[in-house]
């Protein structure tokens, strides 16, 4: 993945930036030894590496203000950084860049139960958000897998999802407001604790920016209560066509579950091995939830159940308790982590309509074979949002081109067939050059044009989203405007 | 007027015209605009709707009754409940899927099911320059680059015109019920609304009538569920006094489509205002609004206020979180007042600067969403 090539005359101003940092933020806030900068060269990407000319991590939106005012000053591209758990590359740096951290601003500025809203500084944890509220019984929804270290600021930026989403919505759906700061340090209020934003709905322009057009600091989100309780059933099916089948039987009978979740045979029996869940040996497998009273989830499973009968499903359990309900979700939430015990292996984010599901994995199968490395597929089913785990060895030579290759084979196929390249993780380093698969110029430029309004210097998270060919034009004229 | 009967045709219009272009959907929401009205009218029609993903893919002038019915065979609707104008405006014409994408139209399910723009897929629309570009798509999750869907919706037309837009759909309830609470004063209302928001018993609407004291809750879902949950919301709301009584599937629907469409007011005298606020916040604010009328959707967030003809709402409001939306009055008071909130003048350079790009010769409804061009109309 090819990123700009570092601006020497940036690189020859970085004891001076340093010096200003220092004058506006602590003293250990300012991280610029390179033994130290290490630290924060890549995010969950971790093929990709470079450890940033700087990393500060600033306490509140007074110091973010001030460290972006000096890096306009100065010409310093900022790469924002939540928790540095992204999957796409978002937070790479460049070795010119200043790193901004959130990390230091995860307080709880407000909790009101009766408007239920929150307002935390952004570099909160995710899980910690639920945390705050959950003694009242409320939660928030969005729950990403990596939510025990993933902040808001990152959900922000990247619009993060979750398998809960069927129901409850992406961050975009459950954020209100925002205090964000603009690369040339000003600072914006976008909305509040009322429902919707006033004038053009910048809230929902800037969730999913990628940090490209400002650094979020304070967010106010919504807060649910929590159902009164939650249940899942599990269905083993010989044919992955007719569980994409099942899927959409259940969705057209009127039952909304708050998840519905697939793996096929490579998922199953590598997690079941990994996990000892005690899944069935078969080629497709659902776990559908849904949320309510003791009677209503009974009736709703047995409304789900009635569905997936006509399918002849292989196996068929119905959660009674809560033991039974975690053995359930055990090789579903351990999937990731039990591939990773045998291989090496890439998370792909295509979105897919879940019509298509059948043909997608059929290719999906063939493509793998093409290129000789195997592929498991878990995701979720509700919404078409898939995730391909393509297994490599990152110690045999060639295999993560190999990889990349495929991965990207998939990706176009998910466009193709009517999806799109990233579902909840956004395009980073790692699909920005797929863009031109999806997007036409006008598209491109439609998009490139915000960035412009925003950050007319292209001084923030610059080499990401936009394929490097499209963005030249503008970080070359905004560096020759330094 | 000019109209196009495709895409193409929309886009080479926009690319010819020299001068501003009023662009306009039904024609139900009242909005004298200068320049030539650009009808969307004749882009009708589905290109796509599968029920079993919970997608729809729409030209820009369908109108919103025929997708409703087409959603209903499928026992399927718009769970965000565009309001219709024409009762209250006194208006006529057919109001159209794009006009409710562009001005992001939520009912009373706004506060469960999510806002118009929550349930927007994709777009596709003509800039100002005359070309054509798409965002977004016909799939749930997607965060492919930035989210011009979300830009474009309630947008009011000055970014783009809308030609084809993806919405997500859902099941349409089995049945429904309304939990009507009588004896409330307005204080006590929004506590009640935010008690049974805040039950785990998955309310869908929440509104309060001062006129008659009535405070109305309503749940959705299979038969059964709806009577346990009726059942346990009756006993929870029971502590803010008052007798509650249960109001059953079409008398329910019934009440909604009055509060959606926010008939107490219609044929009634006065100039009509919309304000976004936080809940709790509402009954403070209403006092100092001194209205003929008000009613309350949303848990509270959402005051509809009646007031005598060319009130200035906003200075009636003083300071608060949200915001106060003119949607009824004549040209004068339109003129004066602005139909939008004044926003911070950061956010007004930022609309601004976004507008200027999307629509560099400034001929999209001119006089609509910032407060200065409202001042200039």
């Amino acid at each position: 993945m090819e990123m700009p090539a570092p601006d020497a005359r940036i690189l020859a101003r970085k004891s001076r930036v340093v010096e200003r940092l220092q004058q506006v933020l602590p003293h250990n806030a300012v991280i610029h030894e390179l033994s130290e900068t290490r630290a924060y060269e890549c995010d969950a990407l971790t093929a990709y590496r470079c450890a940033p000319m700087v990393a500060v991590l600033p306490a509140n939106t007074q110091e973010v203000s001030e460290v972006l005012r000096i890096c306009h000053q100065e010409g310093v591209p900022v790469v924002p950084r939540g928790s540095g758990t992204s999957l796409a590359g978002g937070a790479l740096p460049t070795a010119d860049c200043v790193i901004l951290g959130v990390a230091r601003m995860n307080a709880v500025l407000q909790t009101d139960y009766d408007n239920r809203i929150i307002r935390v500084q952004a570099g909160r944890t995710n899980l910690s958000v639920t945390g705050a509220v959950q003694a009242e019984d409320f939660f928030y929804a969005p729950d990403p897998s990596s939510q025990l270290a993933c902040a808001i600021a990152g959900n922000i930026a990247m619009n993060s999802g979750g398998a809960h989403c069927l129901k409850y919505g992406v961050t975009t759906n459950n954020l209100l407001g925002v205090t964000m700061v603009m690369m040339d340090g000003s600072v914006v209020e976008i909305g509040g604790a009322h429902l919707d934003a006033g004038g053009l709905d910048l809230l929902g322009l800037i969730c999913g920016s990628e940090g490209q057009l400002g650094v979020v600091t304070e967010a106010t989100l919504r807060i649910l209560r929590k159902p009164e309780g939650a249940r899942p059933v599990l269905m083993g099916f010989d044919d992955t066509e007719v569980a994409g089948a099942c899927v959409s039987d259940i969705i057209r009978a009127g039952v909304l579950p708050v998840a519905i979740e697939f793996m096929d045979r490579l998922c199953i029996r590598t997690s079941d091995t990994f996990a000892n869940a005690g899944y069935p040996d078969c080629e497709a497998l659902l776990i559908v939830e849904v949320e309510g009273s003791e009677a209503e989830i009974d009736a709703q499973l047995a409304r789900i159940i009635e569905i997936a009968r006509r399918h002849n499903p292989v196996e068929l359990r119905e959660s009674k308790s809560p033991e039974e309900s975690a053995k359930i979700w055990l090789g579903r939430k351990s999937a990731f982590g039990a591939i990773g015990q045998i291989n090496d292996y890439m998370c792909l984010d295509g979105t897919i309509p879940v019509s298509e599901l059948p043909l997608v994995l059929r290719r999906i199968g063939e493509l793998g074979r093409e290129y000789g490395l195997d592929v498991g597929n878990v995701f979720h089913a509700g919404d078409g949002n898939m995730h391909p785990l393509i297994l490599f060895d990152a110690n045999k030579s060639g295999d993560l081109e190999k990889c990349e290759a495929l991965g990207a084979e998939i990706l176009k196929l998910c466009v193709d067939v009517g999806g799109c390249l990233t579902g909840e993780h956004g395009v980073g380093i790692e699909k920005r050059d797929l863009m031109w698969h999806q997007f036409s110029r006008p598209d491109l430029e439609a998009q490139m044009a915000v960035k412009d309004v925003f950050d007319p210097a292209w001084l923030l998270n610059p080499a990401k989203v936009f394929p490097l060919e499209a963005s030249q034009p503008r970080r070359q004229a905004a560096v020759a405007a330094q | 007027m000019k109209t196009a009967r495709d895409e193409d045709e929309l886009a080479e219009t926009v690319a010819a015209a020299c001068g501003p272009l009023a662009i306009c959907g039904g024609a139900t929401r009242g909005v004298d605009l200068p320049g030539e009205v650009l009808s969307t009218g004749g882009l009708r029609g589905v290109a796509l709707y599968e029920p079993g993903a919970l997608t729809l893919v729409v030209a820009a002038g369908t109108p919103v009754a025929e997708i409703e019915t087409l959603l209903a065979a499928q026992n399927q609707q718009l769970a965000f409940e565009p309001m219709d104008h024409r009762p209250l405006l006194g208006t006529t014409g057919e109001p159209t899927i794009g006009g409710v994408v562009a001005a992001n139209l939520s009912g009373p399910r706004r506060i469960q099911a999510g806002a118009c723009r929550d349930f927007l897929l994709g777009v596709r629309y003509v800039d100002g320059g005359g070309t054509v570009i798409k965002n977004g798509g016909r799939v749930m999750k997607n965060v492919t680059g930035y989210d011009l869907v979300k830009l474009m919706a309630g947008s009011w037309g000055t970014l783009g015109v809308l030609t084809q837009v993806s919405l997500k759909v859902l099941p349409r309830p089995e049945t429904q019920a309304t939990l009507r609470l009588s004896g409330c004063d307005m204080k006590q209302a929004v506590r009640a609304m935010s008690a049974a928001l805040g039950s785990p018993f998955e309310v869908t609407a929440a509104a309060f009538d001062p006129g008659v004291g009535e405070v109305l809750v309503r749940i959705e879902g299979f038969a059964d569920s709806v009577s346990y949950r009726g059942g346990r919301l009756g006993e929870l709301l029971g502590a803010f006094g008052g007798a509650a009584a249960l109001v059953q599937a079409a008398e329910s629907a019934a009440i909604w489509q009055r509060i959606r469409d926010v008939a107490p007011f219609a044929h009634q005298p006065g100039d009509v205002w919309r304000l976004s606020v936080r809940p709790s916040d509402a009954p403070a604010i209403a006092q100092r609004l001194n209205a003929e009328a008000l009613l309350l959707d949303w848990g509270g967030g959402l005051i509809w206020a009646r007031v005598p003809e060319g009130t200035d709402l906003r200075a009636r409001a003083g300071q608060f979180d949200g915001h106060a939306t003119l949607v009824r009055a004549d040209a004068a008071t339109r003129a004066r007042l602005g139909m939008f909130h004044p926003q911070s003048p950061l956010l007004e350079k930022i609309s601004a600067g976004l507008r200027a790009r999307f629509d560099p010769r400034g001929i999209f409804n001119t006089g609509l969403m910032s407060s200065l061009q409202t001042q200039d109309a």
